[in-house]
């Protein structure tokens, strides 16, 4: 039982961030059916720019509580990466919104490879370890253990997503993305700044994957100029698995594979009689993932017959 | 598109074939011997850039997990032809059944994605690579059947006539090198998945495929089997897919998990986009810039002396994002391709309309 809370504690905050990061991946193709394959880059980049605040911050001023240090790398990553996010939406993909599907995701590739070796030319190869700035605190509840950082990772994802919601619903932006999403040509003749909306969608994802980097390398401890590839490979399979284009799908989805990847990672040993061993999670997240989509090929929350030829 | 040819043909393909044999000797000479090697490995990038691009190119069906069944091809070379279960088949006779595994694997994955579309089949095939990737990673206990990470070694070169193509031989007078008989080895094949893909593209097989490509519904209501074309399609691709796989591993001597990982399987990708998709020269071409710009871009470091002096950045750091530079620009100027069909061309120029 205390291996079934534990897993289940793991899936939830694993889960959380790969459902962030797939906010951003969600909200992009639903406006404009792309895969921004870039932005696992970009919460990377998120990461390692709060990361270099922290440390320098760690080292000129050792008296200054955590959460402060952390805000400070918080306040400096997401203007950082919003930045990164429009910019790539400017050069790489706003040129290309009449080319062939194919193209975009060309440039997102190259965005990606440029972005990986700018960080690597900048903070070398190696691992670089999240300052310990942060409460080391644990509680233990049933024989399952939670720390601080992993609460505050669950208590802020809510947080954020609740807020994602509300802008997404009830805000004039909002209203003018969800339009944008439905048609792009109808919306502009309602008035609505098209370039504007997809520059904000950007935006938005962008410091949601800033926020995201942050919490993934609190949580693992370290960061590393490559840790951008698979996080975003299993984001955007989460909001595949959700349905690529549906925020609400977006959030099940990542949250559902977090918790496939550590219940894998815990019972799979078992479940095979030992023949496998728990390094094939990943495998079982992809087997889930496909048997997901040949079963339901528009994802959990999608909606039938939304795809275009 | 057949165009009425200007000079005769034969004295182009004649100095085609002649360019074509010369060339190792002239980039022997010109740059060096171990450009001879890039070659090779830019014919296999051809051949694996010309299986994709039926899938891609031809069917439309988005595929990032086609390192898998380079990675079945390789692997079954490796199985049959290396100490590892100390069987020593002969090429000719494992490289079919590389081939025929991987077209196999090609129509398993093929079958239950038939109903997907775009990016749900890209994700799918996508995880479909990486699951083969990582049962190759971890399939060394409780039986031993990859060798996991450390991968297989020793795999035995193709001997053709008693002739071991990894050391040199002595033919009237000169010595040909491993890497230029390999060569030559390597563009009978590729030709011959060349040949293939012309044939392919202007029979009826072909002009189905681009209609399944442009719209499914209306290619099933005038009457095209949509499912069997979709297979086909897949069985194609992963057939030579399968075939450049076997040749990798003789040509390499070692495989492990890590040469088959989804940045290959979407480099080359890139090779056929870049290049021009569903048209046969184009992704040629891609896949052999694709190979050689990397390694070109080595050179910078020489750049970096002469312009100003000193050596600021590591060129084995620089070149990839160079590289990643090269491949946004030229889609920005270039988004159908560097040398696109005139039907892509077309299409490009009336969406922007």
């Amino acid at each position: 039982m205390d291996i079934f809370l534990q897993q289940l504690v793991n899936g939830l905050v694993l889960g959380s961030v790969y459902a962030l990061v797939a906010l951003g991946y969600t909200m992009v193709y639903g406006i404009l059916e792309l895969i921004n394959f870039a932005h696992g880059e970009v919460t990377m980049m998120g990461a390692m720019v709060a990361l270099a605040v922290i440390g320098a911050l760690a080292l000129a001023a050792p008296g200054v509580p955590g959460v402060l240090m952390l805000a400070a790398g918080l306040a400096v990553a997401i203007p950082v990466c919003v930045a990164l996010g429009l910019l790539i939406e400017r050069v790489a993909y706003r040129p290309l919104r009449h080319a062939p599907r194919l193209a975009p995701l060309i440039t997102a590739i190259g965005v990606s490879i440029i972005l990986q070796n700018v960080a690597m030319l900048i903070w070398g190869k190696q691992y670089i370890p999240f300052p310990a700035i942060l409460p080391q605190g644990r509680h233990t509840f049933y024989g399952a253990s939670i720390t601080d950082v992993q609460i505050a990772i669950l208590v802020l994802t809510v947080a954020i997503m609740l807020a994602l919601i509300l802008v997404v619903q009830k805000t004039r932006l909002g209203r003018a993305m969800r339009a944008t999403a439905q048609s792009r040509q109808v919306a502009s003749l309602m008035g609505v700044d098209v370039n504007r909306v997809i520059a904000a969608t950007f935006a938005i994802g962008s410091a949601l994957a800033a926020v995201a980097g942050i919490m993934v390398s609190a949580y693992y401890g370290l960061a590393h100029y490559y840790m951008g590839f698979l996080l975003g490979l299993k984001a955007f399979s989460a909001a595949v698995l959700g349905g690529i284009g549906n925020l609400g799908g977006a959030m099940l989805g990542g949250l559902l594979l977090g918790l496939i990847e550590s219940f894998g990672a815990g019972y799979i040993g078992d479940l095979t009689g030992g023949f496998l061993g728990s390094h094939y999670q990943d495998v079982f997240a992809f087997f889930v993932l496909i048997a997901v989509l040949v079963f339901r090929p528009q994802g959990l929350l999608g909606a039938r017959g939304v795809e275009r030829a | 598109m057949p165009e009425a040819a200007t000079r005769p043909r034969w004295l182009v393909f004649g100095l085609l074939a002649l360019g074509l044999a010369l060339l190792p000797f002239l980039v022997d000479a010109g740059l060096g011997r171990s450009w001879v090697r890039l070659l090779d490995l830019a014919l296999l990038y051809v051949m694996l850039a010309l299986g994709l691009n039926i899938v891609v190119g031809y069917a439309g069906l988005l595929d990032l997990g086609y390192v898998a069944f380079y990675a079945l091809g390789a692997y079954v070379y490796a199985w049959l032809a290396s100490p590892h279960f100390g069987l020593h088949l002969p090429f000719w006779a494992i490289l079919p059944l590389g081939a025929a595994l991987a077209a196999l694997f090609g129509v398993l994955l093929g079958a239950p994605t038939l109903r997907l579309r775009g990016d749900y089949l890209a994700i799918v095939t996508l995880g479909f690579g990486e699951i083969i990737r990582i049962f190759m990673n971890n399939l060394n206990a409780p039986v031993n059947i990859t060798n996991g990470p450390q991968g297989i070694n020793l795999i035995d070169p193709v001997r053709l006539a008693g002739m071991s193509l990894s050391q040199p031989h002595t033919l009237l007078g000169y010595t040909f090198t491993g890497a230029h008989l390999t060569y030559y080895l390597f563009l009978l094949f590729t030709l011959l998945v060349m040949f293939i893909s012309m044939r392919l593209e202007d029979s009826r097989i072909g002009r189905a495929w681009v209609a399944i490509r442009e719209d499914e519904i209306a290619a099933a209501a005038t009457g095209i089997n949509t499912r069997n074309l979709k297979l086909l399609a897949f069985a194609m691709g992963a057939t030579f897919g399968g075939l450049a796989g076997g040749l990798f591993a003789s040509f390499q001597g070692f495989i492990s998990p890590e040469s088959f990982n989804l940045m290959e399987s979407i480099m080359i990708l890139c090779m056929i986009v870049l290049g021009g998709m569903g048209h046969i020269p184009g992704v040629i071409f891609g896949a052999v810039l694709l190979t050689l710009l990397p390694e070109a871009l080595r050179y910078t470091g020489d750049w970096q002396r002469n312009l100003f002096g000193q050596v600021y950045v590591d060129p084995a750091d620089l070149r990839m994002l160079l590289f990643g530079l090269a491949l946004v620009a030229v889609m920005l100027y270039r988004p159908a391709g560097l040398i696109p069909s005139a039907r892509r061309r077309q299409e490009f120029a009336d969406a922007r309309e």
